[in-house]
């Protein structure tokens, strides 16, 4: 199986943070103080909030499941239409695009699960004493963790979209509605499929780990399989642990085989190609829906209301198209936006130092940066020990086809399975041989995401050029030479493009990683990971923003710094074909 | 104003300008002064090189750029945005990939609210009408280019425009292809069954031109204006064979290698001579294969432009591309459509690799004033290096930005080829120093 290569987002544009990031990131703090602080003004006792206990009978597995899968789809709803909202808006106005492509980055390397703190105390606020509340938190969380991507990949097609076919639409008179839905849309479809599909893998993560979750004196317990993993913790039940993970098998299979096999299938004709290549990807699911007409019945409503909709002949309210070269931009207009954000972010900027300074020194950031180092060192360590391992092993298994074709679906779905549920496991080990947790617990952190690399080293070893092969063993290159100037180059783009998203998820993880605990048994790790963990715990709210904030900052100059280059690079002087 | 309607032009177009931002923030003069008429019942013809702004004059008649002075008129109203009952036909087909050959056709139609029957019906009229029955349900990428090419077509002709555009709409297909459609397209005209009042067409391929136009603007570039209209009393369907056809071929041929008189080349500031010459990208291998064929049997350093153009399977662009290059260089010289070798030339044609290097760099530093400039500054700087920017800033002052990108290509390749410095794409920096 060939999958089509999509350059992760977290490769915006710029190379160099620059003040647009920095602004960003001040707006973006400064919301969650916002947030924090309304939170805390407000809080009401919570402790009486009556949710239904979970109980670790395994029968009770599948109804939980139901539910974690119907969190997952709402907040795949709410990412679907924040993306179109979002992306459409940044990219048809230029004013707007200025501050909201930069915070959408920052966004992106937000610890979600910091996020969490904040909202989940928000929320129940909101519906104070329902459910409702922690359900809207959880959802929230994931979207947190979805949405993002989802936005930057449909943004770039959006400013992508080829100047002929624009000409085209306009020619013919498409109204900017009727365009939107025709063209700009049909074009965003194959990178905003596989984007939100890497989301849902990345989804699973976040709804295990926010389902059950206490922020100071609020737990919220929501039924699930992500509660019932952290009720067997708590009630040292391996069995249990054991069942959760079957469950999420199954969830995770079913979800791939009913939603997304179809959906990639589908969305298989809107690839921008202009000769047919390759196989195309297949499911039984649609072939099964394209061939039963009772099935097919149910489709014409929407394809109807799709049809209606997308004729409207509504004009945007601004001028169609960015009007290229045609109408300079007013200037004075332009001088009163900047002002706008130069006011703002200087606001955000006030309110953030009041919050924090009121409890926190120097000394406190000092430390989390401290922490902030440590956990960057676990990062490069278990990234390029991953990379050690699995770039040989996905060499080996990509130059076999028929290996690689077995292979690759099982990569993809490890990559999907919420690796939090198994780390029980991982800590009982460790309790039972009393290993030293700074250093056992850290490859918790890339437990889940090393996936990522062995599955686009596998599809580089994959798409590795036959002639090159044939050329390199007919000059007889072999050891060490044939992979320093033959394979390693042939997959570096590849190799890249995993490696960020490994990397990206490991500083994640660190939050539920570098903190774990099995019955009363606690064991914790240095790290900003911890830091986060244990402030939220304590509903510290000042720490948790101090933390968020310095992860962000490592997240987006680690990004910057190391990893766009480093792509840049592969794509220009690497890239084969 | 229904007079008005009967008796204005279908297009009028009166001292049109429109200029582009520059690299340097300047603006580019890419049209000047253009007029132009269109009437119902003709076809008439674009032709120019790339760069002549004949692209730029198509957009803003169909409303997809506006002038920048000026007036374009349509039925005698202003153009504000694409004008009802033009409809345009794309170099590269600009198709939509999801939708199937018979939604792509309706989709114009779907935008001006015909109501679905209707469009069924006339979509399914054009399809009929251009060849294409029996692909309704085919998606674009599972046809050919000559097909795809067709449904562009359709889809033009099914919202029955008065006035087609077409942008060099063979230019992506095979000859073959090209021919055959290029046919039906005239036979479909000559027997009036296209549902069209007049044609405007946009190409740089002279034979193309001459073949369907009644009357032809040639344009000059830099700035593209028009340079002079030829009609064309040939009787459909016309044969390329026809002397009279031949002969209206190589005038054009001529008038379009006619340089304007030649500027003293030193003086810079100009746009098109000095540092500021905008170079096409040629290889050096194609500069050296056209020289030997002209130095050979049975040309004797001596040859016909068209002549050529058919033997090589150049396009006409190309070849004035790559005889513009000799002639830069001083291994040929260029008039009246003729290309004759210099007396640099011949020798060039005689030499070892080596040698021709050596000569080409000679030739290089003393013809091409960016070159110059380039060795002078790598030479004074101490560290012999210098970034590309240093150069293309310079370059931006004239030209745009993809001018400067081509033209900083093509002296790179040059360079490369006559060893004068070494570039560095990585760091993008020229230097002296070469990998030994």
């Amino acid at each position: 199986m060939m999958l089509p290569r999509f350059s992760p987002p977290a490769l915006g544009r710029l190379p160099r943070p620059n003040i647009w990031d920095a602004v960003a990131l001040i707006l973006i703090v400064g919301a969650m103080v916002a947030i924090a602080y309304g939170a805390r003004q407000t809080e009401a006792p919570l402790t009486s909030l009556d949710i239904a206990p979970v109980s670790l009978d395994p029968w009770h597995l599948p109804l939980y499941a139901l539910r974690t899968t119907l969190r997952m789809l709402a907040a795949i709803v709410c990412s679907l239409i924040f993306t179109f909202g979002y992306s459409a808006l940044a990219a048809k106005s230029r004013r707007a695009e200025m501050v909201m492509i930069p915070m959408l980055d920052i966004l992106q390397s937000v610890p979600i699960l910091g996020f969490l703190t904040f909202t989940v105390v928000f929320f129940m606020n909101l519906f104070p004493g329902r459910v409702l509340g922690a359900e809207l938190a959880c959802v929230f969380a994931i979207f947190t963790s979805q949405a993002w991507n989802m936005t930057f990949s449909m943004y770039q097609s959006l400013r992508n979209v080829p100047k002929d076919l624009e000409e085209a639409s306009q020619s013919f008179h498409l109204s900017g509605w009727q365009r939107f839905w025709r063209l700009d849309v049909p074009f965003a479809v194959p990178g905003l499929v596989w984007n939100t599909m890497m989301s849902m893998s990345g989804g699973w993560f976040f709804v295990v780990a926010s389902e059950a979750i206490t922020v100071g004196d609020t737990t919220v317990t929501l039924p699930g399989v992500g509660s019932y993993v952290a009720l067997a913790i708590k009630q040292q039940n391996l069995p249990a642990v054991g069942y959760a993970v079957l469950a999420m098998l199954a969830v995770i299979i079913l979800y791939d085989q009913f939603l997304f096999r179809p959906i990639v299938a589908w969305a298989d004709k809107f690839r921008f190609e202009q000769t047919a290549s390759g196989t195309a990807p297949e499911s039984w699911m649609l072939d099964l829906f394209r061939r039963t007409r009772a099935l097919r019945a149910l489709s014409v409503p929407f394809v109807a209301v799709k049809n209606v909709v997308a004729s409207i002949p509504w004009q945007w309210p601004w001028p169609g198209q960015r009007a290229a070269a045609d109408a300079p931009p007013s200037r004075a207009l332009d001088v009163v936006w900047y002002l706008v954000i130069a006011a703002g972010t200087a606001w955000a900027g006030w309110l953030i130092y009041q919050y924090l300074a009121a409890s926190l020194t120097l000394h406190d950031v000092a430390s989390a940066v401290g922490v902030g180092f440590v956990t960057l060192a676990r990062v490069i360590v278990l990234i390029a020990l991953a990379s050690l391992i699995w770039v040989p092993i996905g060499v080996w298994i990509g130059l076999r086809p028929r290996l690689a074709e077995r292979v690759q679906p099982l990569v993809q779905f490890l990559a999907a399975f919420p690796a939090n549920i198994a780390f029980p496991a991982f800590v009982v080990a460790i309790v039972h041989f009393a290993l030293n947790a700074d250093v056992w617990l850290s490859p918790l952190m890339i437990l889940g995401t090393q996936w990522y690399i062995l599955f686009n080293v596998i599809a580089g070893a994959s798409a590795f050029p036959n002639d090159l092969k044939e050329a390199a063993s007919s000059f007889q290159l072999s050891g060490w030479r044939w992979w320093l100037k033959v394979i390693l180059p042939g997959i570096f783009p590849y190799y890249v493009t995993g490696a960020i998203t490994a990397s990206g998820g490991s500083w994640n993880a660190s939050i539920v990683a570098e903190v774990a605990s099995w019955g009363s048994e606690q064991l914790t790790a240095t790290g900003l990971g911890a830091y986060i963990a244990a402030a939220t715990t304590a509903g510290d709210f000042p720490r948790v923003v101090l933390g968020i904030t310095v992860m962000c900052i490592f997240v987006t100059l680690f990004n910057r710094l190391l990893w766009r280059p480093l792509y840049a690079f592969g794509e220009r002087r690497l890239r084969l074909g | 104003m229904l007079d008005v309607a009967k008796t204005a032009p279908l297009i009028d177009i009166a001292k049109v300008c429109r200029s582009f931002p520059k690299g340097s923030g300047d603006d580019l003069l890419v049209l000047e002064n253009v007029d132009l008429t269109i009437r119902s019942g003709e076809i008439v013809g674009l032709l120019g090189r790339s760069g002549s702004g004949k692209s730029t004059l198509l957009r803003i008649i169909a409303g997809l750029i506006s002038p920048s002075s000026g007036s374009a008129t349509c039925r005698g109203e202003t153009i504000k945005g694409p004008p009802d009952g033009v409809a345009m036909v794309f170099q590269s087909f600009a198709l939509f990939p999801w939708l199937t050959v018979l939604q792509n056709v309706e989709l114009g139609l779907e935008a001006l609210g015909v109501d679905p029957a209707e469009r069924r019906k006339r979509a399914l009229a054009a399809i009929d009408l251009i060849g294409l029955d029996g692909f309704e349900s085919a998606y674009p990428k599972e046809l050919s280019g000559g097909m795809r090419q067709r449904v562009g077509f359709a889809r033009a002709l099914v919202v029955h425009p008065d006035l087609l555009l077409m942008d060099e709409p063979f230019s992506a297909l095979d000859v073959l292809t090209a021919e055959t459609l290029r046919t039906d397209i005239i036979d479909l005209w000559i027997e009036g069954r296209l549902p069209i009042k007049s044609v405007l067409i946009v190409t740089h391929n002279i034979e193309e031109a001459v073949l369907m136009c009644d009357r032809i603007l040639v344009f000059a570039s830099n700035p593209g204006r028009v340079a002079s209209e030829i009609k064309v009393d040939l009787k459909h369907p016309r044969n390329r064979l026809d002397p009279q056809f031949r002969q209206l071929v190589d005038s054009i041929y001529a008038r379009m290698t006619q340089r304007a008189e030649p500027r003293a080349p030193s003086v810079e500031g100009i746009p098109g001579t000095g540092v500021g010459m905008v170079l096409n990208h040629v290889s050096s291998n194609l500069i050296s294969g056209l020289i030997e064929t002209l130095a050979g049997d049975p040309y004797h350093g001596h040859a016909d432009l068209p002549v050529l153009a058919e033997r090589l399977q150049l396009e006409a662009d190309e070849l004035f591309h790559l005889a513009e290059a000799l002639q830069l260089l001083r291994f040929a010289s260029l008039s009246e459509g003729d290309l004759t070798l210099t007396d640099a030339g011949k020798r060039f044609a005689n030499l070892e690799t080596d040698a021709r290097k050596k000569l080409f760099a000679e030739h290089l530093v003393a013809y091409v004033p960016l070159v110059g400039l380039i060795r002078r500054v790598l030479d004074e700087r101490p560290s012999h290096s210098a970034p590309a920017a240093r150069f293309r800033n310079e370059l931006e002052d004239y030209m745009s930005e993809d001018y400067a990108d081509e033209t900083l290509h093509t002296i790179v390749s040059w360079g490369r080829y006559a060893e004068l410095f070494a570039y560095d794409e990585q760091t993008e920096a020229f230097s002296l120093e070469n990998p030994h």
